[in-house]
């Protein structure tokens, strides 16, 4: 039973060294440019279509996506690089980043050949910014509780409902979203829920913005009111997107964002604390460090068990559960070791100034992409205990 | 566990299986299982893996051994087949061949010190040596003014204080007062008392794992058979996530350490990003045997509290494993003093680098 937990020493191959280095002296240019600071945080409101283009045209969207859709037919695990020296260098991608992750490749398996050839190369481009709709008011992590109705019409589905909690709808082209088609069965009370590509800005959405704690706007609502969604925008089964959204999770909950969030204030500690630092300084982020590192060998080793074609769904869900958790204590445990910063570090405001957003940003972050509670609920059938 | 394809792994758990199965050593109270299990182990050549042949030993690759020791934390293995394999393998980097019979390493912290005299006796004081009391020769690691030597010394000259450490396994303080070496040699360039104290902290940390996949293993079989308020706890969500972590910590201290000894067995060289495996492994591990094993006492109750029950073979010698070779606060100070002295920017490059 526990052979199911085992993560592989997955190495990244050379060319994935190669490819760092590619990312790492585009981003140097960027930052040099003044396309964004990296000593400020990933601000979530931060929408930089320039940037997302010109990350199109480097062939780093839909990297993995066959050609004939504009993707590279490149691995994973070069993907992974990508994904983690944007994040840790704090670059601006919350324009392409849903996209790339999660709503191309769920476009990939389940839409129509047409709808594919028309925006996946735009995707690949970074020309679509694509929203996820899944929660609703009441249903949270509950995605039975949907209640948003698609009542089939003529040529396709109106829709009629409030999705909420949804990141950069107010700047999305696009929206992922599961709508119920059928009541659940007695049987299967799983039945029912319907994946759509919704197209945004168009008449009978209105997205309300959600103030955040961080003072940023992210979150919205979206309110449908007979939007027409046209028959060929069905991604897969009718009545059967539970699987459908089962399977999109590893993706989504195993990767380098899961535990590089807060990261940027483990940086400024090592700098503030310059290169002689004191027992307990040195003792603190020598853990810190143990720690980020076996977690991203874990995630390194599912973004390997991905390339093989496996669908690690319990995998993906441990290294979620601990890279969010980590993630989330690392901004207090970073203030705990800066209490005997010397006043005089250099970069002493800057540290500061992290932490304050940091700090506001930790409680979301065992939230987002499925509560910690979930997870170890996932987990716990992969035990056989439920 | 997974079927092995690894034929060393193999040969090991099925000794284990039939020689060593927990619950019958746990009901021996005269410890009559130690002498077949270590007849077995080296019927097989186990204890001498790392030691090429030419000098005594089966010659199995660092990563078969490390996999074995893997193996042997999952069945809490009590004889020195660690402290032996980690002797002949140090004996081996100064081409000293490798006597039969247990033994270990000195020192077995990094703090110690067995220093060389002028009349090439050898003197100094180590503690918390695993299993010396049972060794019958120990490979010492010896700091001279030519630098570091590795030398073959026979047990019956070393003065040891018994002790016992957390899971009552032998962890004992060595002394040697101008003691003549049955053999010295020259360490190899480079290699120091840290790169020793690495290695083993690599051979704990996959012990440690192993008893961890164990501890997750029975912990979970026991929520599903014992019943409390008219249920199976299994089925309590309280427990549920308690178990889930409990993964969570058993998969953590299994990648840290397999990972370390991917790492130690391909290196070129003992670099900063094998300091950093080898470190990060033995750091994690100990904390998963920390929180892990409090996960594992919590669902078995009173029942894994008790000397009858198998559960403290694991929890308290992973609690012990800890501080064999550097604990990790120790490493942890380490660490940290690396990173700092390679600088902020440097950091994320080396962490990448694995």
């Amino acid at each position: 039973m526990t052979a199911a937990l085992r993560f592989d020493p997955i190495r990244l191959p050379p060319e994935c060294e190669q490819l760092r280095k590619e990312v790492r002296a585009f981003l140097a240019e960027e930052i040099a440019a003044g396309t964004f600071d990296p000593h400020k945080p990933n601000r979530e409101d931060t929408d930089a279509p320039e940037f997302s283009r010109r990350v199109g045209a480097k062939g780093w969207l839909g990297m993995t996506w066959p050609k004939k859709y504009g993707g590279q037919e490149r691995s994973f695990l070069e993907r992974y690089v990508v994904t983690e020296e944007m994040r840790v260098a704090n670059a601006p991608t919350r324009r392409f980043f849903v996209a790339d992750r999660q709503s191309g490749p769920v476009l990939l398996k389940y839409a129509p050949e047409h709808i594919k050839m028309e925006i996946l190369p735009r995707i690949c481009r970074g020309e679509l910014c694509f929203a996820i709709g899944m929660s609703e008011p009441n249903s949270g992590s509950d995605l039975f509780a949907a209640k948003t109705r698609a009542t089939k019409t003529d040529g396709g589905y109106l829709i009629n409902g409030t999705k909420i909690w949804t990141s950069s709808a107010h700047i999305a082209d696009y929206m992922i979203a599961i709508f119920r088609t059928s009541p659940p069965t007695k049987e299967n009370r799983r039945h029912g829920l319907t994946q759509f590509l919704v197209k945004m800005k168009q008449p009978g959405i209105k997205v309300n913005p959600i103030g955040q704690i961080t003072g940023q706007y992210e979150f919205n609502e979206v309110v449908f009111t007979d939007y027409f969604i046209p028959d060929d925008h069905v991604l897969g089964e009718v009545d059967g997107a539970w699987k459908q959204a089962t399977s999109e999770l590893a993706y989504e909950r195993s990767g380098p964002e899961r535990f590089l969030e807060t990261y940027y204030v483990l940086t400024e500690l090592v700098r503030a604390v310059g290169s002689d630092p004191d027992t307990r300084s040195a003792e603190g982020i020598g853990r810190l460090v143990a720690q980020l590192h076996t977690m991203r060998r874990m995630s390194v080793s599912v973004a390997g068990m991905l390339q093989a074609g496996k669908e690690p769904v319990v995998e993906a869900s441990i290294v979620k559960d601990i890279g969010t958790v980590w993630e989330q204590q690392l901004p207090h445990r970073v203030r705990d070791l800066a209490a005997f910063v010397e006043e005089t570090a250099t970069n002493r405001e800057t540290l500061e100034r992290q932490l304050d957003f940091a700090i506001k940003t930790a409680p979301k972050l065992t939230i987002q992409g499925g509560t910690t509670e979930v997870l170890r609920g996932i987990i716990a059938r992969g035990l056989g205990l439920r | 566990m997974a079927e092995s394809d690894n034929i060393v792994v193999e040969t090991a758990e099925k000794i284990f299986a039939d020689l060593a199965d927990p619950q019958t050593i746990n009901n021996d109270k005269k410890d009559a299982w130690k002498t077949p299990l270590w007849q077995a182990l080296s019927e097989a050549g186990l204890p001498l893996s790392w030691v090429p042949e030419d000098l005594g030993g089966s010659g199995a690759s660092l990563a078969d051994g490390f996999a074995l020791l893997n193996a042997a934390g999952r069945f809490a293995i009590a004889v020195p087949l660690a402290e032996t394999m980690l002797a002949g393998w140090l004996l081996a980097q100064a081409k000293i061949a490798s006597p039969d019979g247990e033994m270990t390493v000195v020192p077995a912290s990094p703090k110690d010190r067995i220093t060389l005299n002028a009349d090439g006796s050898l003197s100094g004081r180590a503690r918390g040596v695993p299993f010396a009391k049972a060794a019958k020769h120990f490979a010492v690691l010896v700091h001279g003014k030519d630098g570091v030597s590795i030398a073959l010394v026979d047990a019956a000259k070393v003065r040891i204080e018994a002790g016992l450490n957390v899971g009552y396994d032998h962890s004992d303080a060595v002394t040697l007062d101008n003691v003549d070496p049955v053999t010295i040699k020259p360490a190899p360039n480079a290699f120091d008392q840290i790169t020793l104290m690495l290695i083993g902290g690599v051979a704990r940390s996959l012990q440690i794992a192993g008893a961890l996949e164990s501890m997750l293993d029975i912990s979970v079989r026991y929520s599903n058979e014992r019943v409390a308020f008219e249920k199976k706890i299994s089925k309590f969500q309280a427990v549920q996530h308690n178990l889930a972590r409990l993964a969570g910590e058993s998969a953590a201290a299994l990648a840290a350490a397999t990972s370390a000894a991917d790492a130690v067995a391909n290196a070129k060289a003992f670099d900063d990003e094998v300091y950093l495996e080898a470190a990060s492994a033995k750091i994690r591990c100990a904390e998963a045997a920390e929180k892990g094993g409090s996960i594992a006492h919590q669902v078995h109750g009173a029942i894994g509290f008790t000397m009858e029950h198998i559960l403290h073979r694991y929890s308290l010698r992973a609690l012990a494993w800890r501080d064999d070779f550097g604990s990790e606060s120790h490493w942890a100070v380490e660490l940290g003093r690396l990173v700092a002295s390679r600088g902020a920017d440097e950091l994320w490059p080396l962490v990448a680098s694995r």
